[in-house]
């Protein structure tokens, strides 16, 4: 499977008559915008509004961040199976607009959703303080229960990323990147003699604003299967969860998986980069043992060497990450695994809620539990009235000042587990 | 502002008093200088005074820890230090108890920095490292130049807020505490980078080596539970509506403690989860799905129980730190005891 990746730069995103890039710089008609996200009866209202890099600008609470695409060439469209038909994506010619995205805000369905700065300490955080975010908030109709207004929000941002992604089609991008991976037999004839890795990708899927789809089938109820890596650059993947928004994965992070990208990077010369097994973390003991036993027989299957293996959530989730991390050791076949850590404010405490000593090559993306001051920012995008109560906030957190202290658990992406961010943590 | 104040902290031994014949000796305070605060002093080059030493005996501390501690502690208030200093204790396992905790009480009671120093098998490193700066000393006082001149540059940057090194920079001990920083490299290059290593045999350093695992074995089960009073205690995060103590639905700091005496089944009018690391929806509908008040109502009427507890304690696991659950089931485990509840059954989610 080949997909060439044709990035088109975007430095600014403005209000236009219409939606259309020129220049570098994405104009966005918000009347047909709003028109169309407004189309789903479960909505009382939505706005659109500007976040550039810089700007004094807070976005809370957070749920889902995406990256606009569009399907130029080849079968299927973007968000397969919930946006597109379900046909199988990732060859090809898919458009991205590189340097913006869709931020998804409005009530709060849980706890638990995020915070994004656009500057100040917050934005050296999170990796989205940097992009031009067209940001969609969203009021839930009255009386809307959780699991409807997540799956509303979460389609509207959806929409939206589609919507602005088509203003791409036509387009010549500034930079194309091919990725290509051959079919089993043919890519080991052609990389004899390398080592065989393959890349295994746990997906959160523990319950509302724990839930990621493939395909849009939930992942709760998947056994662990096989993907084409190019696969997830055309939407394969999609979140439904921002639970201690530090380390999930957005949307914009299964369209930019950084382990698929470094994995490619040197596939071909250093290995045999074979493909992405996807598994899941659900909550039930005979799941856990299931999912990590069938991701351990593939990864036998496949004939393996090695495996990067990443990790989303924590404290339950740590338990799928070590039964992976142990079984496929016990296959005699080498492991690393990206994860974060939980340490305590004073990172005195352990850092994960499981351990085993064949989890002997370990990256990670730091500490969630480290405080931060968030200075006032001039705007609000969504409210503040959730940050004392979001996963990482706490009673006192909002200073009369409008300055805000929480973990870095409560920044969205901060300690993410794909390996997206250079925060990491070391012993002192 | 004038020069730093310190108070400096001593063994029996080392203020001259006398060896394990006098390892009884109680607190007492001197002005000035004693023992090798000469060495201290003379380190600090004018920067500091040492305005008194207060000499303990380490059998008396360590036998009579909480006295000791009190009176050590009012002893050390009168000089209003700026810091304080205890020992170096090199190899000295009870003078490395005495000065750690002596520290470690320093810095939380009088809010001022305290520095030690040990040898690192020392075993007061282990207990203090993570709270204490511990210079690495040799294993004995024959190295007493050597440990001035790690402690007295430690220590000034300690009192004047300075940024504080690593402890390779510093010389102290590594404290155990994890700390987060920018690496240049991104974590997934970082990974695929560890991986080729591993394949290819070479050396590559893990950046979380795995503890050793802190595993509970489970006490011998209750003989006759028709008798038993069962206690209820949670990390589901399931409290009276409203959250009446506030909390914390990650990284919790406190449990709550609530009466559920006049309960016979949780509801969604009366109880809710706190927990923002599962999905509430079906807690909230029904709160003993994660708290079964109800079935152990069932099990109190049908006599399979004895009773259950009038009071459940709760808090929410989701990112709390190990070390705090272990504090907050340190108190509350006591107080079950107090209460002769024979057993509990403890809910995760």
């Amino acid at each position: 499977m080949r997909l060439e990746l044709g990035h088109i730069f975007i430095k600014d995103i403005q209000f236009g008559e219409e939606t259309a890039v020129k220049d570098g710089i994405l104009y966005v008609n918000k009347d047909e915008l709003i028109k169309l996200v407004k189309e789903d009866d479960y909505l009382s209202r939505v706005d659109v509004e500007l976040a550039r890099p810089g700007e004094s600008i807070r976005i809370t609470p957070v749920k889902d961040v995406i990256e606009p695409r569009v399907k130029v060439e080849g079968p299927g469209g973007i968000f397969p199976g919930v946006m597109s038909k379900v046909t199988t994506v990732g060859s090809g010619k898919t458009n991205a607009l590189k340097g913006c995205a869709v931020v998804t805000t409005g009530k709060i369905v849980g706890f638990q959703e995020g915070i994004i700065d656009m500057t100040g300490p917050g934005a050296d955080y999170t990796p989205f303080s940097k992009l031009n975010n067209l940001v969609l908030v969203c009021e839930p109709r009255e009386g809307l229960k959780q699991h409807d207004h997540e799956r509303a929000v979460r389609l509207a941002g959806l929409k939206a990323a589609n919507y602005l992604g088509h203003a791409a089609k036509d387009l010549e991008p500034d930079k194309v990147e091919v990725y290509e991976t051959l079919p089993l037999i043919e890519g080991l004839e052609r990389y004899k003699g390398l080592p065989r890795v393959a890349y295994v990708q746990m997906l959160q899927s523990q319950g509302l604003l724990h839930d990621t789809y493939v395909y849009g089938v939930d992942a709760k109820q998947i056994v662990p299967t096989i993907l084409y890596p190019t696969e997830t650059m055309d939407g394969a993947i999609i979140s439904g969860n921002c639970v201690s928004a530090c380390d999930k994965n957005t949307t914009y992070h299964h369209q930019n998986n950084p382990v698929i990208e470094d994995l490619y990077a040197r596939h071909g010369k250093d290995f045999n980069f074979l493909g992405v097994i996807i598994t899941n973390e659900n909550v039930y003991l005979a799941d856990k043992e299931r999912s990590s036993d069938w991701t351990a027989k593939l990864v036998e299957y496949l004939s393996l060497d090695g495996v990067v293996i990443s990790q989303e959530g924590f404290g339950n989730p740590d338990t799928d990450l070590i039964m992976n991390c142990r079984k496929i050791e016990e296959k005699g076949i080498k492991t690393v695994i990206i994860t974060n850590e939980y340490a305590g404010r004073d990172g005195a405490s352990q850092s994960l809620a499981d351990a085993h000593v064949s989890a002997d090559a370990v990256v990670t993306g730091g500490n969630s539990n480290e405080v931060i001051v968030l200075p006032k920012m001039d705007k609000v995008i969504g409210s503040l009235d959730y940050v004392e109560t979001i996963a990482g906030g706490f009673d006192g957190g909002l200073s009369p000042d409008g300055s805000i202290t929480v973990e870095l658990q409560a920044i969205t992406g901060a300690t993410n587990e794909l390996g997206f961010n250079k925060l990491t943590t070391k012993m002192i | 502002m004038g020069n730093i104040r310190v108070v400096h902290y001593l063994n029996q031994f080392f203020a001259g008093i006398g060896g394990e014949d006098r390892a009884d000796h109680r607190p007492e305070v001197r002005e000035g200088v004693v023992g090798p605060g000469m060495a201290i002093k003379a380190g600090f080059k004018g920067q500091a005074d040492i305005v008194a030493t207060v000499i303990c005996g380490d059998s008396y501390f360590g036998e009579n820890t909480d006295e000791a501690k009190a009176e050590i502690l009012e002893m050390i208030k009168k000089y209003e230090p700026d810091l304080l200093i205890a020992g170096p204790a090199f190899n000295a396992g009870r003078y490395g108890f005495a000065c750690g905790t002596v520290a470690d009480m320093v810095q939380k009671e009088l809010n001022i920095p305290a520095i030690t120093g040990m040898y690192e098998e020392n075993p007061g490193v282990e207990m203090f490292r993570k709270s204490v700066y511990i210079i690495s000393t040799k294993n004995s006082a024959a190295g007493m130049r050597d440990a001035v001149a790690k402690l007295v540059p430690l220590a000034l940057k300690l009192v004047r807020g300075e940024e504080i090194g690593s402890a390779e920079e510093e010389g102290y001990i590594e404290r155990g505490l994890r700390k987060n920083y920018f690496s240049d490299i991104r974590g997934s290059e970082r990974a695929v980078d560890m991986l080729v290593k591993k394949l290819k045999g070479e050396e590559y350093e893990t950046e979380y080596p795995m503890p050793a695992f802190d595993r509970v074995p489970p006490n011998p089960p209750i003989k006759d539970l028709s008798k038993a009073t069962i206690g209820l205690v949670t990390s589901g995060g399931i409290v009276p509506k409203g959250n009446p103590d506030h909390i914390e639905s990650s990284s919790a700091s406190k449990y709550g403690k609530y009466d559920i005496s006049a309960f016979d089944d949780l509801t969604a009018q009366t109880h809710e989860t706190a927990h923002g690391g599962y999905d509430p929806v079906y807690a909230n509908e029904d709160p003993d799905r994660v708290l079964p008040v109800d079935i152990l109502r069932d099990l109190e009427k049908e006599g399979i129980i004895g009773k259950l507890h009038g009071y459940f304690y709760t808090t929410v696991g989701n990112g709390t730190a190990v070390a705090s659950a272990k504090k907050f089931a340190e108190e509350f485990s006591q107080e079950l005891k107090a209460d002769g509840v024979d057993a509990v059954i403890l809910t995760s989610t």
